[in-house]
């Protein structure tokens, strides 16, 4: 595939595919064709993709090891920002549709009381609630990646430094299963499978270190030995 | 005579049940697959049997009524699936007639009791009743039924009947959720034998003048408005009474979120989330909930010198 193809005919197409879910939600809130229960399924829906997006952007390294297919490097930033945008629709239709919706309105919407209020009870909900809190955080770990996505970032801080800030997203990874499976009341398969791929993946870069590590070691010992 | 078969299919060449089990399950995980991000469309059941001679005498609140799609296409029912779609989508198969209920237990009258029998004698009667699930969402709902009492009066509970438990249908040929064990199954569900006395306490078996669709627990299920949605059997097969509290299904999954009374309580959340307020199927800013779910007046006196806290 040349470059031109890659950038000009693949990278749209994907990116149009990456925003099929939303524009399938937007569709169908708009026409009545979700749930009795709309604001729910755009809350599960947004949520789910997130963590889907987030096993994409850690598989694409594991899957460009084992293809040796190099051009999907191009791909895992912008893996990496869907996964950021829709855990961002997930947290706002949270804070809109579950804390906004949910609130007393003394002096009218439209006032500063309101955002007062909604900024309260967020924050006793994040800290109140574990399966919030963790929520919150795996947002949060996604909040300086995805700042530190662009090339600029990636000199100001030099490829070492960038590429141990960007390991982060495993933790995001893990902290997003978490979230799933302490939502879940009984049926635990869902955030299993994610719980799953997650493990997996992480495996891979944990066997892929230690190779390497053992690498350096054994040309180490040689160096010592022929000295 | 003993006429037998001839075999002309060698055994070896039948396909194993376990094998084409399997590919269904692989199939059907293959289709899940594909359908991966698609919500279930929000279609109600077909309508049925019109109910006649319903008396309507009861007075009807002022909130404003579900629609019959809400009703039937949005509702827990685990032994069909656990999204709020699954009842309506996979309880095609599922047969509700004939009917039977195994009476058991203290009682003068055990023994199996048919539909009709149950039914018999009995003015059906509409009623109009809030709807609170656990998961803070509530509906609306116009069910059709008869008080509970009165069933329990035709089958004389004996003196040591303290408690009565429903037991739910489960068959895993009809009832695709009840293959994986998401509940320990049969579904199971009790009340004080004050409580199921209690004239707010309904045994279902319509849903705005027609007979209960499958999705909504048909032929025959409990609606206890004041208490959360699971505490409303679904479904019903077997009525027990008992001397001790019956352990059912949710508190012995996990019983530090679900306990045996239920009662809508917006004072005691449940762990993992607020009870102080809920969103009524339809509209988008949440309702305060209210205690007893309204319908305190009524029913308070149940748990007078009761710590509601403990016995949530």
């Amino acid at each position: 595939m040349t470059h031109r193809t890659l950038r000009f005919a693949v990278k749209p197409l994907v990116f149009l595919a990456a925003l099929a879910p939303v524009g399938w939600l937007a569709w169908a809130a708009s026409t009545g064709n979700l749930s009795a229960n709309p604001l729910s399924d755009i809350t599960n829906e947004t949520g789910v993709w997130a963590i889907r997006f987030v096993c994409v952007t850690l598989a694409i390294t594991p899957l460009r090891n084992a293809t040796g297919w190099n051009p999907l490097a191009k791909f895992r930033r912008m893996a990496g920002l869907f996964a950021f945008f829709y855990a961002t629709l997930h947290f706002l239709t949270y804070v809109v549709a579950d804390r906004f919706a949910g609130l007393d309105f003394p002096n009218g919407i439209a006032s500063w009381t309101t955002l007062e209020a909604l900024a309260r009870s967020v924050i006793a909900d994040v800290y109140k609630r574990p399966f919030i809190t963790v929520g919150f955080l795996a947002w949060l770990t996604m909040l300086p990646l995805a700042i530190t996505s662009t090339a600029a970032w990636i000199r100001r801080l030099g490829g070492q430094k960038w590429n141990r800030l960007h390991k982060v997203v495993y933790a995001t990874g893990m902290v997003a299963v978490l979230h799933y499976w302490w939502l879940v009341k009984s049926d635990i398969r869902r955030p299993l499978v994610y719980a799953a791929v997650v493990c997996i993946l992480l495996a891979f870069r944990v066997h892929k270190s230690l190779r390497k590590r053992a690498g350096e070691y054994s040309i180490h010992a040689r160096r010592l030995s022929s000295a | 005579m003993l006429i037998k078969p001839t075999v002309d299919i060698a055994s070896s060449e039948i396909t194993d049940k376990k094998h084409y089990v399997n590919r269904r399950d692989f199939l059907r995980v293959a289709a899940a697959v594909v359908a991966a991000g698609a919500v279930v469309e929000a279609k109600g059941a077909p309508h049925g049997r019109k109910l006649v001679n319903v008396n309507r005498a009861f007075p009807r609140p002022d909130d404003k009524v579900n629609s019959w799609d809400d009703i039937t296409s949005y509702n827990n029912f685990y032994e069909f699936g656990i999204d709020k779609g699954d009842a309506g989508a996979n309880s095609g198969r599922f047969v509700t007639s004939p009917w039977k209920v195994s009476i058991e237990g203290e009682c003068k009258k055990p023994g199996f009791m048919d539909l009709e029998d149950i039914l018999k004698g009995e003015a059906l009667e509409e009623r109009v009743y809030r709807h609170r699930c656990v998961e803070a969402w509530s509906m609306v709902i116009p069910w059709i039924g008869f008080p509970l009492a009165n069933l329990i009066k035709k089958v004389e509970p004996t003196s040591k009947a303290k408690y009565v438990e429903f037991t739910s249908f489960a068959d895993s040929k009809m009832m695709p959720g009840v293959r994986y064990p998401i509940l320990n199954w049969p579904y199971r569900e009790g009340l004080r034998l004050d409580e199921a006395m209690h004239p707010l306490a309904l045994m279902v078996v319509g849903l705005y003048d027609e007979v209960l669709p499958p999705q909504d627990g048909a032929p025959l299920r409990l609606a206890v408005p004041w208490k959360y949605g699971f505490k409303h059997a679904k479904s019903i097969v077997k009525i027990r009474f008992v001397e001790r509290q019956p352990l059912n299904s949710w508190q012995q999954q996990a019983s530090n979120e679900y306990g045996f009374y239920a009662n809508v309580n917006p004072t005691v959340d449940h762990p993992r989330w607020s009870q102080a307020t809920e969103r009524r199927i339809g509209e988008f800013f949440r309702r305060k909930t209210l205690m007893f779910n309204g319908y305190a007046d009524q029913v308070q006196s149940l748990y007078a010198g009761m710590d509601l806290r403990r016995n949530y």
